[in-house]
């Protein structure tokens, strides 16, 4: 129960989570923002037949959040389990 | 069977749709030999409506529901992956399904701000909110901000906002699932708007939140497979590979040398042809931090049973929603490499009056819309276009530059353009009408759930026992979906449009107070209300005085225009005003009660169940 949970646990456990969460965010930030600023000198680079600006922004950068979050999703189980807050 | 049971339905989730999935290829299966022994084309097209309204009214009718907890949130037992997919159908619209890959063929690489925006918001999500309200327990958002800033001012913003944002959205759909349903019925608009009204109502009236999760994930399964298969079969037959998704860099080549052909100046690989960076960027933000808050995909996210699945589940969700949007550029990639081939494979890159494919007569024809045109005419005959295109000194044919086609039929014609039979016609229609229902029906329940729960029974008659308040929800239900029909019948075209303001709107009401609630214990009541309010008006001041000014006329010059920006970005002024509203009023007011700070801290932890009970009958 959340109510046998010290003040020091449950402060630790959110200072790791809003690390966590920066983290993330930082990582989604840059693959739906910044590397598309770079679409012009990226479109050179041809793979497949897909030019690499093109690429990241209708194929890349999705695979990415996709993972993103399952990794998120288990990074953030890790936390609760490792200070026992996570549920039954 | 034993479907009306949660406890056996729940336990035999993959038996049930594993039988479904086989049933539905059974059924794909039998439509093509029906084909190939000649049965008429209409009777294919009627069989696919009927048999997909038919089992979704099956699972509505054997979901129903006398238990309050179950028909708003799905008695909360929901496992992560269904949840996805139920989420994949509750996000991707008509719209998603059919306008998707018209816009990319049309925009090329601009159009992708939809790929990337309607994506990625998901993280947000998955980060930001959706396991803190999973463990806070609410029925619906509003019921989330009414606890957290205490009171019913808050709840009350946050249904405006609420309604503003959904009622446009829902009314484009039934307005989607009339149009697909006309055509592929072929049947007056005015009547198949009700015949797509009662597809929706079908999923959610008896049984809520429940019925529809799990029609929700049959559709999805439907859209999908028609989403996914006239892309593979294109991908088959030009490169011998099944996986459109690896091969259409092959089409971007041979594109790519049509337009050197053809002399099209707009790359379909080159950026900002269309938006400049600025809007392209703005856009994306918008359309991301919208997602992050629009209710009716937040609500989803309250029927898993834990918190950890919670987050689990936005995984799923966001894969099952990248299955269709990796596919969309793929299916936008053939269509263009088909149609170009047309042009640039004729003697004199011209396309003969003679050799005018039947698809874009038929196409063309139909009544009050503007699908084909060439030579600026309407292409409903051959004799009408050759006119046209002599009349502007065009012999013999008409060159690539002077076919028009609208984006919303690229989907749905491109099975007629690459010569599919009709099973894959009416297989994508099927699919781009179970897109139309599913959100339709989110949405609805996000509205209703509301205006019951919200406003009946926690502002107008809190003692309302749950028979009456499940009565009451039943009503509403139908009068907003009724409400919804009765204007889409008009063909609002400006509500239509207004859709793309939904994610600007909720974006700037909703986010904010969602994020610092969970985030910053400091955020007082009076600062988020007063932020919702701040961030909601500077969204829709902007985006009627951009669209219509104050006149409410359009075009008669009075619109205003800060920094150039795109009114369907409106929220990039709205989000950042509403955070910095709700900052500094929360600062200069009194800090929230020890008993709120304890509140928000208790929402941080996963664990010792959710927090708000419901009541003893829920």
């Amino acid at each position: 129960m959340s109510d046998n949970i010290s003040r020091e646990v449950a402060e630790a456990h959110w200072s790791k989570t809003k690390n966590l969460m920066l983290i993330t965010l930082a990582i989604w930030a840059f693959f739906s923002f910044f590397i598309h600023f770079f679409v012009v000198p990226m479109n050179n680079i041809v793979i497949l037949g897909f030019p690499l600006g093109f690429y990241m922004a209708a194929q890349g950068s999705l695979i990415v959040f996709v993972v993103l979050i399952f990794w998120f999703a288990a990074r953030q189980n890790a936390i609760d389990e490792e200070f026992g807050v996570a549920e039954d | 069977m034993a479907l009306s049971m949660k406890g056996d339905f729940t336990d035999n989730l993959g038996k049930i749709y594993g039988i479904y999935v086989g049933g539905f290829f059974g059924f794909v299966v039998l439509m093509a030999i029906l084909s190939m022994v000649g049965v008429p084309d209409r009777f294919i097209l009627w069989s696919y409506m009927a048999m997909t309204i038919g089992i979704y009214a099956f699972i509505g009718i054997m979901s129903r529901t006398a238990v309050v907890s179950e028909y708003y949130v799905a008695g909360r037992s929901v496992p992560a992956i269904y949840n996805g997919m139920a989420t994949g159908a509750d996000w991707m619209s008509g719209a998603s399904f059919v306008g998707m890959a018209g816009t990319l063929f049309v925009l090329g690489y601009d159009g992708l701000a939809f790929v990337l925006g309607w994506t990625g918001g998901y993280v947000l999500v998955a980060v930001l909110l959706a396991p803190y309200l999973r463990k806070f327990g609410a029925y619906t958002v509003p019921d989330f901000l009414g606890t957290r800033y205490n009171g019913n001012a808050a709840r009350l913003v946050g249904i405006v906002v609420l309604f503003a944002c959904s009622f446009t959205y829902i009314t484009a759909q039934v307005y989607a699932s009339g149009i697909i349903a006309s055509q592929f019925l072929g049947i007056d608009f005015e009547i198949a708007v009700f015949a797509g009204l009662l597809g929706i109502l079908v999923c959610s009236m008896l049984g809520g939140m429940k019925a529809v999760t799990w029609t929700q994930v049959a559709q999805y399964i439907v859209l999908i497979v028609a989403y996914l298969l006239p892309a593979v079969w294109m991908s088959t037959v030009q490169f011998g590979i099944p996986i459109p998704q690896l091969t259409y860099g092959g089409a971007l080549t041979k594109i790519a040398e049509y337009e050197q052909i053809l002399g099209v100046a707009k790359a379909h690989v080159a950026p900002f042809t269309t938006y400049s960076p600025k809007d392209y960027f703005f856009l994306i933000f918008c359309l991301m931090v919208g997602t992050a808050s629009l209710p009716h995909i937040l609500m989803r996210f309250f029927t898993t049973p834990t918190v950890r699945e919670a987050r689990k589940s936005v995984g799923w969700s966001l894969f099952f929603i990248f299955l269709l949007y990796f596919t969309a550029p793929a299916y936008a990639a053939f269509s263009k490499f088909n149609l170009m081939g047309l042009f640039a494979n004729a003697e004199g890159l011209q396309l003969a009056f003679t050799a005018i494919p039947q698809w874009m007569l038929n196409w063309g024809s139909i009544e009050g819309h503007q699908l084909v045109t060439i030579c600026g005419v309407k292409a409903e005959t051959v004799m009408a276009i050759q006119t046209a295109c002599e009349a502007k000194g065009f012999v013999g044919g008409f060159p690539y530059a002077e076919l028009k086609l609208n984006n919303d039929m690229i989907v749905l014609s491109t099975p007629s353009i690459a010569g599919m039979p009709i099973w894959v016609v009416g297989l994508v229609g099927a699919g781009g009408f179970a897109a139309a229902l599913s959100t339709a029906d989110g949405l609805l329940l996000a509205i209703a759930n509301a205006l019951s729960h919200d406003v009946y029974y926690k502002m107008i008659d809190p003692k309302a026992d749950t028979k009456r308040r499940l009565m009451i929800a039943k009503i509403l239900l139908v009068v907003v979906a009724l409400a919804a029909a009765f204007l889409a019948r008009t063909k609002p075209s400006d509500i239509l449009s207004m859709v793309a303001w939904a994610f600007s709107i909720a974006a700037a009401g909703l986010f904010a107070p969602l994020v610092l609630g969970v985030w910053w214990k400091r955020t007082t009541s009076m600062g988020a209300i007063l932020g919702m309010i701040a961030g909601f008006s500077v969204t829709m001041y902007y985006l009627i005085g951009n669209v219509y000014g104050f006149d409410l006329v359009k075009g008669t010059g009075d619109e205003i225009s800060w920094f150039g920006v795109a009114s369907i970005s409106a929220g990039i002024f709205g989000v950042p005003v509403a955070f910095i509203v709700t900052y500094v009023v929360s600062l200069v007011t009194p800090a929230p009660s020890q008993e709120m700070q304890e509140f928000v801290d208790r929402l941080r932890l996963p664990g010792g169940g959710q927090m708000m009970i419901q009541g003893a009958d829920d």
